[in-house]
Parts: C-alpha cells; sequence; structure tokens
C-alpha cells in the first residue's frame, strides 16, 4: 500500500511509507523517538559500565520501532503498561530525559525515586503503569484498564506490551481469555524478539502465539517490528476498532533482541548470522532513509538528541542520592493518587482533538 | 437497629457501598445470576446489572490483576475469591503488583479482595486454610479479619474506602452462626483492635472465628478473669492495644486457626517479646493449627484446629503458672 509516495521521494533509497496517516513532522517525531531510545540506553551502558548505574542494566538495542509507533498512535487519555525494552514509549509520553538517567541510577529524581531500577518504572502522571519483572502481569492490569473504560463508557483504550517468552505463563492466556469475553478495548503487543533470555522460539511454543488470538475472538497480525510507520499503522488500526467497541487486537511485532538480556549476557547462544542478517533490518536506519528523502536534515536532528541527552547526563548525575532514612516511608497510599493523562504527539490528535 | 448474620452484614456494607458510591463494583466466580457460592451477592445482578456484579471466568489471576487495573482509572472493585485457598491462583497480581505499586511508583491501588476462609466444616485441605499470614508477609496489603457482624460491615466499607489493597478474611464458619445488631448506612471501622471482653488475670489474642472459640473457652473458667482481645486488623497491627492489655494482666494466650509457623499470632508473640517482657508474669503460650494441611474428615480435622478446650486447658496452665 501507499508506495506512490514513497517513490515520489528524493532518495531512490527510501523505503515505502508505512502509514498514511502521518505528517512529515510526525515522521521525524518517530525517528526523534528511537534516536532518544538508542542515545539513552546506549549512554545508561556506559554509565553502568563506569559505576553508576547500580544492579543490572536492559536495553532494547534495535528494538526501537516496537514503542516508539504505537505509543505515537495512542491518545492522550488513553493507557499504556510499559515493558523493559520499550523506553521509546516513556520518551513519547514526556517523561523527562532526565528523570530517567536518575530512574537508572536509582536517584531521587528517578521516577520511582531509588524504589525500583532500570526499566521498571512508569510515569502514573504520563498515564503509564510500569511493569513488575514477573512477565506478562501486565497484560491483565492493562486489559482492567480497559475494563474500567469499558464500564464507564469512554471511548479510550489500553496498550502492554510482553515478549514471547511471556506468552508461555497463565496470564496470558487469562487476560487474552477476559479480553475476548468482555470485548475489551485492549492492545496486545507481543514483542517477539526471538529469545527470552537465552530461550529460543522453538523451545518457547509449538505454534506461533499471534495463531491463537482466533481462539480468543479477536484479530492476531503480524507486523514488521523494526518498521516503525508500520507499528504505527497497525496499532491506530487496532484502537480505531477497539474504540469502535468490536474489541481487542493481538498484534505481533517481529524483532530482534541485538543485545544480551541484560549488561552481562555476552549472547553466545545467538548465531552470528542472525545477528548480522538483523543488523541490516536496524529500524533507525531505515527511518532515517525515510525521513532524508523528505529533505529533513538528519545531522541536525541527531545533533539535537544528542545535547539534549548530554544536559539530561548532567542534570541527572546532580541529583542526590535519596536519603535512607526514607526508605520505609510510603508503604501505604494516604490519599488516592492515580493515573492521569499523558502526551500524544500524532498529527491525527491535533487535528481530531484525540478522537 | 436491625439484626444480621455476619454474612448479611458483609452483603449490606457491599450493597451499601454500590448505591452510594457508583465507583464500586464486584466482581468474582459465580457472584451474579447465582449470587455467589456461599450467597453473599445474593439478589445483587438485579438490582446493580451484570457490568457492576460482574461474573468472570474461573481466572483468580485476571480477577484480582483486572481489579488493579480498574483501580488505577479510579473504580473501587470488590473482588472475591469462592474461597481464600483460590488466591494462591492469583498470588502473583496480589502480591508483586498491588503491594507494591504505590511504593515504586506512588499509584494507589484501591481494591478490596475477600477470602472467604477457615474450617471447622470438612471442607478438606483446599476449602479450608486461614492464608492471611502469606499477605501480612508481603509489604503494601491490609490485612483485616472480623468476627462479629457488626465489625464485618463496617471493616468491609472502610476497606473498600482506603486507597490501598486490601485483603479482607471473612471466615465461613460465621457466616450464618454469628449474629449481631448492625447499623444501617454507612459506619466504618477502624483498623485497630477491639476488647471483646474485659479482664484483669490473663488476656487471650485472637481474631476471625478464634474470638468466639476464646470468648467460649472463657466465659467461665474458674472464675478467672479473662480479657479476649480481637484484632479486628492484622495489617496494621495494633501493637499499642496488644501491649496495653500485656501490661494490664501479664498473661497472654493466642490463639490462631492458621498454621502456627508465621501465623499472626507468632507476630503477636514476637512483638510481645520484643516490648512486653518486663509486663509478662509466665511463658507467651501460643494455641493453633499444626504445620499440616486441614484433613477433610471430622475427627481429624478437629484434632488439629484449635477447640474450645485446648484454649481452657492452655489458659488453665498459664493461670497457675
Amino acid at each position: 500500500m501507499a508506495t506512490e509516495a514513497a517513490q515520489s521521494g528524493t532518495s531512490q533509497e527510501a523505503p515505502p511509507i508505512g502509514s498514511e496517516h502521518l505528517t512529515t513532522q510526525d515522521r521525524v517525531g518517530l525517528l526523534r523517538a528511537m534516536l532518544m531510545m538508542r542515545g539513552i540506553e546506549e549512554r545508561a551502558m556506559t554509565l553502568y559500565r563506569q559505576g553508576k548505574v547500580p544492579g543490572s542494566f536492559y536495553d532494547g538495542f534495535g528494538q526501537e520501532a516496537v514503542s516508539a509507533g504505537p505509543t505515537w498512535a495512542m491518545a492522550a487519555q488513553d493507557r499504556l503498561c510499559i515493558l523493559h525494552r520499550d523506553l521509546a514509549a516513556h520518551v513519547i509520553r514526556g517523561v523527562p530525559t532526565e528523570r530517567i538517567f536518575a530512574q537508572y541510577m536509582g536517584r531521587e529524581g528517578g521516577i520511582t525515586g531509588g524504589r525500583d531500577g532500570n526499566v521498571h518504572f512508569g510515569d502514573r502522571t504520563k498515564g503509564c503503569v510500569g511493569m513488575v519483572s514477573m512477565l506478562p502481569d501486565m497484560m491483565l492490569v492493562a486489559t482492567g484498564l480497559a475494563m474500567a473504560f469499558k464500564m464507564r463508557g469512554e471511548r479510550r483504550a489500553a496498550l502492554t506490551w510482553f515478549g514471547d517468552g511471556s506468552t508461555s505463563r497463565g496470564d496470558f492466556h487469562e487476560a487474552m481469555n477476559w479480553a475476548g469475553v468482555q470485548r475489551l478495548p485492549v492492545i496486545f503487543i507481543l514483542e517477539n524478539n526471538q529469545y527470552a533470555y537465552s530461550t529460543p522460539l522453538d523451545q518457547q511454543f509449538a505454534v506461533d502465539p499471534v495463531e491463537r488470538a482466533a481462539a480468543y475472538g479477536f484479530p492476531g497480525v503480524t507486523v514488521d517490528g523494526n518498521d516503525v510507520e508500520a507499528t504505527f499503522e497497525v496499532t491506530r488500526r487496532a484502537r480505531e476498532r477497539a474504540l469502535a467497541g468490536e474489541g481487542p487486537t493481538l498484534i505481533e511485532a517481529l524483532t530482534m533482541r541485538m543485545h544480551g538480556h541484560a549488561a552481562h549476557d555476552d549472547m553466545k547462544y545467538v548465531p552470528k548470522e542472525k545477528v548480522e542478517e538483523w543488523q541490516a533490518k536496524d529500524p533507525i536506519d531505515r527511518q532515517t532513509r525515510r525521513v532524508e528523502a523528505l529533505g529533513v536534515d538528519i545531522a541536525a536532528l541527531r545533533d539535537e538528541v544528542r545535547a539534549e541527552i548530554d544536559a539530561a547526563v548532567d542534570a541527572a548525575l546532580a541529583m542526590p542520592m535519596p536519603d535512607g532514612e526514607t526508605a520505609t516511608d510510603r508503604v501505604f497510599a494516604g490519599e488516592p493518587a492515580l493515573l492521569e493523562d499523558g502526551e500524544a504527539p500524532w498529527s491525527g490528535f491535533t487535528a481530531r482533538s484525540g478522537a | 437497629m436491625p439484626t444480621m448474620t455476619y454474612l448479611q452484614a458483609i452483603s449490606d456494607a457491599m450493597r451499601e457501598e454500590m448505591r452510594s458510591d457508583e465507583r464500586v463494583f464486584v466482581m468474582g466466580e459465580d457472584i451474579g445470576t447465582f449470587g455467589g457460592a456461599f450467597k453473599v451477592t445474593d439478589g445483587f445482578i438485579d438490582e446493580f446489572g451484570p457490568q457492576r456484579v460482574m461474573d468472570t471466568p474461573l481466572a483468580e489471576s485476571a480477577i484480582i490483576g483486572c481489579a488493579i487495573g480498574a483501580a488505577c482509572e479510579g473504580l473501587r472493585p470488590i473482588a472475591e475469591m469462592q474461597f481464600s485457598d483460590f488466591v494462591s491462583c492469583g498470588f502473583d497480581q496480589l502480591v508483586n503488583v498491588a503491594g507494591k505499586m504505590y511504593y515504586r511508583q506512588g499509584l494507589s491501588v484501591n481494591i478490596t479482595v475477600r477470602l472467604p476462609s477457615g474450617g471447622g466444616f470438612s471442607g478438606g485441605p483446599f476449602h479450608s486454610q486461614n492464608p492471611e499470614g502469606w499477605f501480612m508477609h508481603s509489604p503494601g496489603l491490609k490485612v483485616v479479619a472480623p468476627s462479629t457482624a457488626e465489625d464485618a460491615k463496617g471493616l468491609l466499607i472502610s476497606a473498600v474506602h482506603d486507597p490501598n489493597p486490601v485483603v479482607f478474611m471473612e471466615h465461613k464458619h460465621l457466616y450464618r452462626r454469628v449474629k449481631g445488631d448492625v447499623a444501617e448506612g454507612t459506619y466504618e471501622t477502624p483498623f485497630s483492635a477491639r476488647t471483646a471482653r474485659e479482664g484483669e488475670d490473663l488476656t487471650v489474642i485472637a481474631y476471625g472465628a478464634m474470638v468466639h472459640t476464646a470468648l467460649e473457652a472463657t466465659e467461665d473458667l474458674d472464675g478467672a478473669s479473662i480479657e479476649v482481645l480481637d484484632l479486628r486488623s492484622l495489617v496494621p497491627l495494633d501493637e499499642e492495644a496488644i501491649l496495653a492489655s500485656v501490661r494490664k494482666t501479664s498473661k497472654v494466650v493466642i490463639v490462631d486457626e492458621a498454621n502456627a509457623t508465621c501465623a499472626a499470632g507468632a507476630q503477636v508473640a514476637a512483638l510481645i517479646a520484643e516490648r512486653g517482657w518486663e509486663d509478662l508474669d509466665g511463658p507467651v503460650v501460643r494455641v493453633s493449627t499444626p504445620d499440616v494441611p486441614i484433613p477433610f474428615s471430622p475427627t481429624l480435622e478437629q484434632a488439629v484446629l484449635p477447640q474450645v478446650d485446648d484454649v481452657k486447658e492452655a489458659c488453665r496452665e498459664l493461670l497457675a503458672y
């Protein structure tokens, strides 16, 4: 679909566009979010090796399109339950970059104030719920968010990501089943990066889980997880479906985990040829070619991203560590503190007031 | 003031809350058309409709997980586990997602999870458990356990109003055996202990069904003056009320229906050892269920669950110390 527009671009190398619902500004915004994700994570890995990030570190190198595209399709009042290789979602929803670095470093200014580590966070003031390590627990929380929307008759949707390994656990089934029974406005994104830690797909399931969607009464679609416009477009359609009361969608975003499970993992269990094959499919390279073809100054964009990251690292390093005396505070809430709306930069919302 | 059974008081609490607050709804297995395995939500679906009296699939993790999601959006779900035993299937969502959410990200989770618990009626190993200790050991969860109809209503209303996840232990054996005057309308019972009977010579500390066992055992115990302290809330634990009673009587028997190891009573005993030692005139004595699954056959079950005579014997021995 829509190859004509791409052919009219200035570069023959530019891939065909992935969605007709994106302006140039959107396409640049998607690229910027992915550059931010990669830049933040590369810098965080350096900080980790310098001993400034405690614990371990997990990144989503090569998977940037899986979080950037779908998040771009979600409205301010929608809700997201974000997985650990989906940093672009936080970036797009408006989490300040210095707070992301502070989060990694266990500083007071991090989203969890040092109470949880690395990518385990969600900014409730941006409509995001942070993950727990038990996967895919957040599928049920997202289903519950969607249940609230349906009960109140609101035109809103919830979205969550989970990995290929997660599909083996019971919560996958329980969430898919309930969402199907109730026809809930929830979007499930199976982030298939081909390895659950060291376990490859053929040891995880006998049938691709996207095919299971039919058994729960709703569609399952596979999308190129390294094409940010394609992941946007498939999510946009799933959201339209959800808002129309037609129920959930399972989206399988096929991608590849290009780094180890965490900082310590040398990934020796992955054949080199496979990594090389997927390097050629890099989502940032692909979107860069598209945006370049539109005449956008990529070097300036990269400089701007680098400058923001530099400033954010400095700001985060200046933040204090949390006071040990506060470790036992705020186990219980004194007052309700609920989710609030996040940023939703897609031109489709600004043009159509979020509908 | 109307007289209600413990079960009717629980129903009444939910009905009052659902009438006055549209954010409140109930969800669970067979609670709608059927009215619940114990009929706690009998008639609810007619008054409030299937949306707010939600029959769920047989999926405890989903019940708790979806309740959490709905709560994050401002609703106030009351989730029923058909039997407290089945909460093991939803344990992860309750302990890891609900319990740690506010501490980690400042997002409050206003859910109430009702757990019909306890033995005494040949329910066997999977319909008789008292799993409150699991949740006492899980930071971020409140745990309450009423023994009277009045408190069952008031504690449940407090749980629904509380912005935190509350595990509500309702003892099945009390459902229709305990009756009392229950105020109409809405009232909150605080998450603190209650003196069920004043006394001078010895304190029996209990909660849930064991409060009645303690009261019966000590009603006329060779003329001794026995205080019975009903904990009502296990998290938070009313430490000051416990220590005050220890100061007053200097002798303590703690009764748990739960398995002994790491039970609520073990925590109470540890508290007294740490902070009430100087006030004691004898060892802290515990009466509890040994660390075995709850057996089915009446003779076996009665042999393990604390009985009136067990409490009497423990009190007599301690009084003579």
